[in-house]
């Protein structure tokens, strides 16, 4: 089934008078892992504002499901390269933040993140503050706070670039595996061409100025996906394509 | 144990230092290099503070519940200004020259005009430490707000916070820190706040003891008065500190951390 999620259709917006994101039509479809690839400065995380509803376009529209969402926040969750954990709230408080900010009581939060954080590998963590996890762990509940706050949407602005190398390959596994586990769609934006190639089913590159979309890729290897695809002849193929675009 | 024994070897050096200012006092005055009426030595002062022990007791009540009602007043105004001042930036640019003029009138100058205006009883020293003590924490609150990262208040949003919920969750514990600061300085401005005003009317406070002991000249009690000022100070300032950890327990986990 072809289920689109969230769509955005011909979305255009400047600042002072210079177009920043020009005509961008993207689409993602349940379950999928979108990643949206460009240099820095192409403008997407004003594309990312936008679709999150925190910033309204000059022109287009944001949908979510069927409902129009355009300049409207709260609707999509949105995750950013720093983790922004609240250092004042324990990592129970702050996973379960969304639910308290829709509503529901501290105590009532706290009941229904506490049996998810096996599942996001953050156990024995849960009355820790921030400051006492390493940053993978950080990422990790910042990731699992992200998921709180979805309606089975999220928007990842280069969560993993903050990590060191090694860490990173370990959250990408790590990432891949909980997406099978939890019900998600993600679009993420990244400038790094070997992680976009890794964890999408599909590619957006966007370049220029303003930015538009350049090209975009299904990578049809199926997941998981091991180290030997990097060295494949397709991995090849698609990274030259990607340049190319860039 | 280590941390205790080490707390205890960084504050060598302040007692050292202390009791050597002591020392040196005792010696001008036990050998007469300053005369005795004028600098009383320090037994002399220690034998006043005892003799007069009740009666310091009695004023020093007054003096506090005027420097607490007036600190708390002074809280009240700092938080409610700080916050309409973040919300509004009009109203930043409206009150912000209002409260730095409030800063530069001498205090020593408008408090008898407190005393004209409003009688010899609590109320104009109550007013007079609300007016110095709420500047420190008012400008406290308003670095402690903007201090907030944009990530985070974009980040509340996109949760769908509102501005209500982006004070109390971001706002205000990101405010706290800044808070204490400035509630330090003030608690130490609320004492010698009261006590300035008592000096220029009053009946009772340990203003009103300054000025009768120092009319009869008697220096080794205006000496125990004024030792006996600055060990109150000190204490309020410990009794902040102690609200202040305990009230922000993630800074001590995050001095924890640090440490390992």
């Amino acid at each position: 089934m072809d289920m689109t999620v969230l769509k955005a259709e011909n979305i255009t917006k400047s600042y002072d008078n210079v177009s920043v994101v020009e005509d961008i039509s993207i689409e993602l479809k349940k379950g999928e892992i979108v990643s949206l690839l460009g240099v820095s400065g192409v403008g997407k995380t004003t594309l990312f504002n936008i679709l999150s509803g925190l910033l309204a376009p000059d022109e287009g529209k944001v949908f979510l499901k069927c409902e129009d969402i355009t300049g409207k926040p709260g609707s999509v969750s949105y995750m950013l390269q720093k983790d922004l954990l609240l250092p004042h709230k324990k990592i129970i408080d702050n996973v379960s933040l969304p639910c308290v900010i829709q509503g529901m009581k501290k105590s009532e939060a706290r009941e229904k993140v506490k049996p998810l954080f096996k599942e996001f590998g953050l156990e024995g963590c849960e009355y820790k503050y921030p400051c006492q996890l390493s940053g993978g762990m950080r990422q990790r509940a910042a990731f699992f706070r992200t998921y709180m706050s979805s309606n089975g949407v999220s928007l990842l602005d280069e969560p993993f670039s903050a990590l060191d190398t090694l860490t990173k390959s370990a959250m990408h596994r790590w990432y891949l595996d909980m997406m099978k586990k939890i019900d998600m769609s993600t679009i993420f934006i990244t400038h790094d061409i070997d992680e976009a190639i890794y964890l999408s089913d599909r590619i957006y590159v966007l370049s220029g100025k303003p930015g538009v979309i350049r090209d975009e890729i299904c990578i049809k290897q199926h997941k998981p996906r091991d180290e030997e695809f990097a060295f494949s002849f397709e991995y090849m193929e698609y990274k030259k394509r990607i340049l190319k675009a860039l | 144990m280590r941390r205790r024994l080490q707390s205890i070897t960084n504050k060598i050096p302040a007692i050292v230092s202390i009791g050597l200012v002591v020392l040196l006092w005792h010696i001008l005055s036990v050998t007469g290099i300053v005369p005795s009426y004028m600098l009383p030595s320090p037994s002399d002062v220690m034998k006043a503070f005892i003799e007069d022990f009740e009666l310091i007791m009695m004023h020093a009540g007054v003096t506090l519940v005027e420097a607490f009602y007036g600190l708390l007043i002074g809280i009240a105004f700092a938080f409610i200004i700080a916050t309409v001042m973040d919300r509004w930036t009009i109203m930043h640019k409206a009150l912000y020259p209002i409260m730095i003029i409030t800063q530069t009138i001498p205090t020593i100058a408008i408090a008898p005009l407190l005393v004209l205006w409003m009688g010899f009883e609590m109320e104009p020293k109550i007013t007079l430490v609300a007016i110095t003590t709420f500047f420190p924490i008012a400008v406290g609150l308003l670095d402690g707000y903007k201090s907030v990262d944009r990530d985070y208040i974009d980040l509340m949003r996109a949760m769908g916070a509102g501005r209500y919920r982006i004070f109390t969750h971001v706002k205000i514990p990101a405010a706290l820190p800044h808070f204490f600061s400035g509630l330090k300085v003030s608690t130490s401005y609320a004492v010698v706040g009261a006590v300035i005003s008592e000096w220029l009317g009053g009946f009772e406070g340990l203003g009103v003891y300054m000025t009768r002991v120092k009319k009869a000249y008697a220096f080794d009690r205006m000496f125990a008065v004024i030792i006996f000022i600055v060990i109150i100070s000190l204490l309020l300032m410990l009794l902040v500190n102690v609200i202040k950890t305990i009230s922000m327990p993630w800074i001590l986990a995050e001095k924890r951390s640090k440490e390992q």
